[in-house]
């Protein structure tokens, strides 16, 4: 559901822009709102989130939509933890849907899906590789690295169990916000895939904005 | 393959077990009553850092509902087994696991100290107990599979959970395409909306499976296994067995 969110960018205590390619990591704090902004449009935003007290406790994309009822994440979903907490809950959408089924890309998952002599084009999960190997603080691993959120992403599934990825249908200027209801580690890869629609075959920047 | 399995037994509804299967063996799993659900989860036994990958299982192959033809994949993009055979036509690994508040919410609170064995495990303990045998813990927990239940989505993604998906004889057949550590459970569907807590049995078995033919259901079913099978035989290179 599209909703726009009244908070105002100049308000914001936290700015950074993030390039494709680029990771994100970061403390949201409980009653803090998080907000991801594609910039140029077309962009994945490949995002996990971590109890920041306990990062065993992380969102759980397979929980979130059995509770919800539904596939696609939106204004007004609860983005539930492997315990069913919820995390963060999101308050604004000016996109309308967001995917949690399609996984991010990996180097790995390239040579599958594209050819095998792609192995070495960036991919999302070397970018939290390198997040989680620079910030050793968060005690986060590879085993912790489990099925994120595609935000801005489009991956219809029909009735008959298929599973398709469609163009975005998200645009410059369109953002996603969350109202954090717990400490979480925020973990975002800007998408650097060029094999496939989900970034226009252009890779472009974001900004993550946080209000207190 | 030869018709006569070299190891058979039953589980029992509510109940889990793990098994370490090696590359070129087949995994029968029979649904007894009717009904039954197996939650699954696949590790490398060399690396448990290695394991199944339901979204990369799912986008590799365009598909949502998992049936005949379909590879079960791991992050590394390798395959740890193909289905092989199926006569349900729909599992699915989006519906995640039940866990001890939902299985009291449902069903109420039946423990061990006053029912015995007739007590209402969960998939999250049974995973959980599973796993730490082998020294892993929940950190190590990612969607799992459920084998004989189907949950579709309709056109604006609202997700349903699909009664009687599977009868009594219904069987999926599972052949291991690298040395994979199984971790399973029989406990119900998280979405199952029966009245009473159901415990319904699993059998399998164990088979020798047969050469891989060129013209292989699973490896030509779309280009993309072609290529997760030649990653896995990249993998087993060197190896005897």
């Amino acid at each position: 559901m599209i909703t726009q969110s009244p908070l105002k960018s100049e308000n914001a205590s936290y700015r950074k822009t993030v390039l494709a390619g680029d990771y994100f990591i970061h403390v949201i704090k409980q009653g803090q709102t998080f907000r991801i902004l594609d910039l140029e449009g077309n962009q994945a935003a490949d995002t996990l989130f971590y109890s920041a007290n306990d990062p065993s406790e992380r969102y759980s994309a397979m929980d979130t939509i059995r509770e919800q009822g539904n596939i696609y994440l939106t204004t007004g979903t609860k983005l539930l933890s492997n315990h069913c907490n919820v995390m963060l809950e999101i308050t604004a959408d000016t996109c309308g849907r967001h995917d949690t089924l399609g996984g991010a890309c990996a180097t790995e998952s390239n040579t599958v899906r594209y050819a095998l002599e792609k192995k070495c084009m960036h991919a999302c999960r070397d970018s939290w590789m390198l997040a989680v190997a620079e910030h050793e603080e968060f005690g986060i691993g590879k085993r912790d690295i489990t099925h994120n959120i595609n935000f801005f992403m489009n991956v219809p599934v029909t009735a008959n169990g298929e599973l398709t990825f469609e163009d975005g249908i998200s645009d410059a200027g369109k953002y996603v916000e969350m109202k954090a209801m717990m400490d979480v580690i925020a973990l975002v890869s800007n998408c650097p895939q060029l094999n496939n629609p989900c970034n226009a075959y252009n890779p472009t920047p974001i900004e993550i904005l946080v209000w207190d | 393959m030869k018709n006569k399995p070299v190891y058979e037994d039953t589980i029992p509804g509510g109940a889990h077990w793990s098994l370490l299967i090696r590359r070129g063996t087949c995994l029968r799993l029979t649904d007894v009553d009717g009904g039954t659900n197996v939650g699954m989860l696949f590790f490398n036994p060399g690396d448990h850092l290695e394991r199944y990958n339901a979204p990369d299982t799912l986008k590799c192959q365009h598909t949502f509902r998992l049936t005949q033809g379909h590879c079960l994949y791991s992050d590394m993009g390798r395959i740890f087994c193909s289905i092989i055979e199926d006569s349900v036509g729909w599992h699915d690994t989006a519906g995640g696991n039940s866990n001890k508040q939902m299985v009291k919410a449902k069903w109420g609170e039946h423990n061990y100290q006053q029912y015995k064995n007739d007590w209402y495990l969960n998939g999250h303990d049974s995973f959980l107990i599973e796993m730490a045998k082998y020294g892993m813990n929940q950190r190590d927990m990612a969607a799992n599979l459920n084998l004989f239940s189907k949950v579709a989505a309709d056109d604006d993604g609202n997700l349903d959970f699909i009664e009687n998906n599977s009868n009594a004889g219904d069987s999926v057949m599972l052949r291991f395409e690298m040395d994979t550590l199984v971790i399973f459970h029989t406990c119900p569907h998280p979405m199952n909306p029966a009245m009473e807590y159901p415990k319904r049995p699993v059998n399998y078995q164990l088979f020798e499976a047969d050469p891989i033919a060129d013209d292989d259901l699973c490896k030509n079913s779309h280009p993309e296994n072609q290529r997760g099978f030649k990653n896995t035989e990249l993998y087993n290179l060197g190896c005897k067995c």
